[in-house]
């Protein structure tokens, strides 16, 4: 009795919290589920059904294989299970075949996968020094930090209502992440590796790894005055982390080699033939771009300084994903957005080279580039602001600066996962789970930097609240006007270029920081 | 957290009682007050007739009215029945939050926050678990029904009376009961309390004032809530015989109460006449609750009111008239109220009440979302009251009672391990029990045996606890009066 007491009592709180969360995602079993659903099922009966050969190139459904190989076989070993519970969702011709029981599977799956997750947060909380910590268990950072990230509500979503495998990738990313901060390069190297091979949007934050382990782990020690010292540069950590990565490669893409298939595989992993922003736009740089471009171009028709008839008639926002022209501005191309992303990427990238911080300028770095990515890439999906927003987590808890630049990017990229969810029955429970987490990251954080000087200006206040009137308008006050006939987009283009604002500020002012941060030595590099 | 809300989405739909209120809806909206409670060829009294007090019909004809502004076709007489949409799922779901919001929670919250002698972490504590609480959850939620307004008003009843604000707590407990006339099983506490307390300030004095004005105030709140059925003896007779249907039997169904138990032994509800059987169900709830209450109006005092209103209400519901699985619910607040005190049998009970309605959550498909919840409510308590720490003979309130059976006994020393062995071998005969209904079929002979045997046990589970709860009232005195404690 006494053992299971000690098990349940005050010691094991984050066993509590894991399990408090897998219980609510039980619980969230048998909400909507998106298109996403179809498609991981689609991909369960290609990799389970045909041989590798074909993998990508079946194309019965709409949902293509899109992801590397890595991911395909993770499928591949689902299916295994998965026979047990519904042989019918293992035969590619069943479209948008869900019985009960492949429900419950995947959902289940996405839950014990997960488990990874929580492994990689418990490795992240012994990275945070606790010197700051109170004697109450709620005011320690480690405490806060498992539940903004085991309860972070956008993954939440994302995963366990929409239907994504995030949960066990980011726990990947989180665990790269915290080797670097225990000083294990390698196999944070060898983890991000098969990240990479899982899911290709990482390719985002590889400048910063990349930089990273190349300048921290190769050049084994520094200047006294921070700056590099070339003649320390080791010849042999710089083969083997290349050979782990040539390693990891082969072993992805080396049967696709040999098949020759690897310009499909790549065709399918990049598609450019999609438009610049799809459905519903992430809430980026472009999406501020286009909706200036929609004003200029109704202010030149009220004018009459455009032609009617010069307008091409595809509209941005009416839902299909195909390419299209910008009406004032000058249109945008990939390449463009490429340049883009690149030039905002370099100066933190160029930090990370000069003024390197250890681990924790690394993960600034990775922030950056995955928010940069964000603001500037080609059909960027909303989902994407998770990437920064997890790894942002880490740093909420560290300094009062990044505490609240956490809590407006965090606060604006769940906001701008609601329109993931429009059926009218989820419409409480995401409303109920963002108060929760918003109010819980936000009253968290105050506690533990109440030391310091308040956390947020009142023009960040200003904007934070007014994301509660914003979706009253958008949920409850607009489907009701005459306008919900003639302008159904309206409600998306606030939200997403509200937001934008939002996530557009917390980006630029996490770059000010970590570009006037001083150096760990005296001199300040450029 | 409350986890309640969420279960709103995706539940297969009810028929029974979420039908029952939808069909409230329609008949307070469309029909004339006088016709709510009689049969005629507008509201047949066999398909869901109103069978609760004049509050539900009130509440059921303001939501009609926001039904009407949302979708007309929701109570339209006759043509409405046995409609469901995504729509009106949600629409009825979100009533019963908002009835949730209103009155339980912030009771709930207030009753936390007044506790004495207890740290802000162990109030947050108390008030997520009590929130959390299964039963209601998945009663309210899942087989749809608004206990949460009783419920939620009985407890305003309770904080108003105990911190002396005796006449807005009297009020709120006459709603509760104009709510639901089950309510009454919490009635004999207040009535003992207040008469204590009455009593204890002098019948010649403010006693007299303050019994005069408590009379006052229930006679009004009836009288307001019953107004418009005043006007014809006729109407007001009609509303009593559907509230109160002696004409049924001992029991229906099966529930966890002394007669069903009973009956496994000895059919008395066939052997015995029907007034027969009347007279014991009233001689054994009475006798079983009346040494609780003369206690209470002897020495009134908050804590001795919470300990009998359990003891109240779990006598009523082992051997009262008609009493429904459901009805659990009424013991559970009380036992909620008293969580802080003595967490461990506190949970124990909560727990196995939660077990008692299995075969009900079963019907209506909610086995996973009680499995969750009753994992995560049992995980809230044992990790904010560290329960398993707290089962000596003082934390259990059994000092007193254990030293009095010393004089007799000196060996009484083992009165801990014993209670903590039951406690293990309940939780294994209630999850084995769960398992053994979910995944095998009964024998053919017996199609309820499985029903019968969540039944008994949980029964005899009870009784354990009328007991126990019992002890604590009756040795409490002793202590109170040696060490003149004002509590």
């Amino acid at each position: 009795m006494a053992a299971f007491g000690i098990a349940t009592g005050g010691g094991n709180w984050f066993s509590a919290l894991a399990l408090g969360v897998t219980l609510l995602k039980c619980l969230l079993i048998p909400t909507y589920h998106s298109t996403d659903f179809e498609v991981h099922r689609n991909w369960l009966a290609i990799t389970h059904s045909l041989p590798i050969s074909q993998w990508y190139y079946e194309a019965t459904s709409e949902w293509t294989l899109d992801y590397p190989p890595f991911f395909a076989w993770f499928e591949y070993a689902l299916s295994h299970v998965a026979k047990y519970f519904d042989q019918e969702m293992l035969n590619v011709r069943n479209l948008n075949y869900s019985s009960p029981r492949t429900l419950l599977f995947q959902r289940f799956s996405v839950i014990f996968t997960d488990a990874l997750f929580v492994y990689a947060v418990h490795e992240c909380c012994k990275c945070i020094d606790g010197k700051k910590a109170g004697k109450e268990l709620t005011e320690k950072p480690k405490f806060i930090l498992s539940v903004l990230l085991l309860w972070n509500f956008g993954l939440l979503i994302v995963d366990h209502i929409h239907f994504q495998y995030n949960g066990f990738l980011s726990g990947l990313m989180l665990l790269s992440i915290a080797r670097f901060f225990q000083k294990r390069h390698m196999e944070g190297a060898f983890l991000f590796a098969v990240l990479l091979h899982f899911k290709h949007i990482y390719l985002y934050i590889a400048p910063a790894y990349g930089v990273y382990l190349l300048r921290s782990y190769c050049f084994t020690a520094n200047k006294p005055d921070g700056s590099i010292r070339w003649n320390s540069f080791s010849f042999v950590r710089l083969i083997s982390l290349g050979l782990i990565v040539f390693l990891v490669s082969a072993v992805s893409l080396g049967p696709f080699l040999a098949l020759n298939q690897l310009p499909q595989v790549f065709s399918r992993l990049f598609p450019f033939k999609r438009g610049l922003c799809h459905a519903y736009w992430a809430p980026n740089f472009w999406a501020l771009y286009s909706a200036l471009d929609k004003v200029l171009s109704v202010i030149g028709l009220e004018l009459k300084l455009l032609d009617p008839n010069k307008i091409p008639k595809a509209s941005m926002t009416s839902g299909l994903v195909q390419q299209f022209q910008h009406t004032v501005l000058p249109s945008v191309t990939p390449l463009a957005t490429f340049i883009c992303t690149l030039i905002a990427v370099l100066p933190s990238v160029f930090c990370l080279w000069f003024k390197p911080q250890g681990p924790r300028g690394f993960l600034r770095c990775l922030i950056l580039c995955a928010l940069s990515s964000f603001m500037f890439g080609w059909h960027v999906h909303e989902k994407a602001i998770l990437l920064a927003v997890l790894p942002m987590s880490l740093l909420s808890v560290g300094k009062a600066v990044d505490a609240s630049i956490f809590l407006i990017l965090t606060t604006t990229g769940h906001y701008s996962l609601f329109p993931l969810l429009f059926t009218a029955a989820e419409l409480p429970i995401k409303i109920l789970l963002m108060l929760l987490f918003t109010i819980y990251s936000i009253s968290s954080l105050k506690t533990l930097f109440r030391k310091e000087k308040p956390l947020f200006n009142w023009m960040e206040t200003f904007y934070l609240l007014g994301l509660g009137p914003l979706e009253v308008f958008c949920e409850f006050v607009f489907p009701f006007t005459s306008w919900n006939l003639k302008y159904p987009f309206i409600p998306l283009l606030l939200t997403s270029v509200y937001c934008a604002v939002g996530i557009t500020y917390a980006w630029f002012k996490l770059y000010v920081s970590v570009l006037t941060d001083p150096p760990v030595g005296k001199t300040k590099k450029q | 957290m409350n986890s309640g809300p969420k279960q709103g989405a995706g539940k297969p739909p009810m028929f029974g009682d979420y039908e029952a209120q939808r069909h409230w809806q329609e008949i307070t909206f469309n029909l004339p007050i006088k016709q709510w409670y009689f049969n005629s060829s507008d509201n047949n009294l066999q398909y869901w007739g109103l069978d609760y007090p004049p509050l539900t019909a009130y509440h059921s004809f303001l939501c009609a009215y926001v039904a009407k502004f949302i979708n007309p076709d929701w109570i339209a007489l006759h043509t409405s029945r046995g409609y469901e949409s995504q729509a009106h799922k949600l629409f009825m779901r979100a009533t019963v939050l908002i009835a949730d919001l209103l009155i339980y929670i912030p009771a709930v919250v207030l009753y936390c926050c007044c506790l004495k002698e207890v740290s802000t972490k162990k109030k947050i504590a108390s008030a997520l678990c009590i929130l959390l609480y299964p039963g209601l959850i998945l009663i309210d939620y899942g087989h749809f029904q608004y206990n949460s307004v009783s419920l939620g008003f009985a407890l305003w009843g309770v904080l108003g009376v105990s911190y002396d604000w005796d006449l807005l707590g009297s009020l709120a407990f006459c709603l509760a009961i104009n709510y639901k006339q089950m309510e009454l099983y919490h009635s004999l506490p207040f009535f003992c309390f207040l008469l204590g307390k009455c009593f204890k300030k002098g019948l010649k004095g403010k006693g007299l004032v303050l019994l005069i004005k408590l009379t006052c105030t229930v006679v009004a709140s009836f009288v307001l809530c019953w107004l418009p059925f005043f006007t014809e003896r006729e109407q007001t007779l009609q509303v009593l015989r559907r509230l109160f249907p002696v004409d049924r039997g001992l029991f229906e169904d099966k529930v966890a109460n002394i007669w069903c138990s009973f009956s496994v032994f000895l059919k008395i509800r066939d052997i015995l006449p029907h007034h027969i059987q009347i007279m014991i169900s009233f001689c054994f709830t009475f006798l079983s609750l009346l040494p609780a209450c003369i206690k209470l109006t002897l020495h009134p005092s908050p804590k001795g009111f919470r300990f009998t209103l359990v003891s109240c209400a779990l006598s009523f519901f082992l051997f009262s008239f008609q009493v429904h699985e459901k009805s659990i619910l009424l013991v559970s607040l009380p036992v909620c109220l008293v969580l802080s005190e003595i967490p461990f049998m506190s949970t124990w009970f909560l727990l196995v009440s939660t077990f008692s309605m299995l075969p009900l959550l079963l019907k209506d498909e909610l086995l996973m979302p009680s499995v969750v919840t009753v994992m995560a409510f049992f995980i809230a308590c044992a990790t904010s009251f560290s329960i398993f720490e707290k089962t000596s003979e003082e934390e259990l309130q059994l000092k007193c009672f254990s030293t009095s059976v010393r004089k007799y006994f000196t060996c009484f020393t083992f009165l801990p391990k014993i209670i903590q062995h039951l406690f293990l071998m309940s939780v294994i005969a209630m999850i084995l029990l769960t398992m053994m209904t979910v995944t095998l079929d009964p024998p053919q002979k017996l199609p309820d045996l499985f029903s019968v045997l969540v039944c008994f046990v949980s029964c005899l589970h009870f009784l354990f606890f009328l007991v126990y709860f019992n002890i604590i009232i009756m040795w409490d005195s002793k202590n109170g009066r040696s060490q003149k404690k004002i509590n």
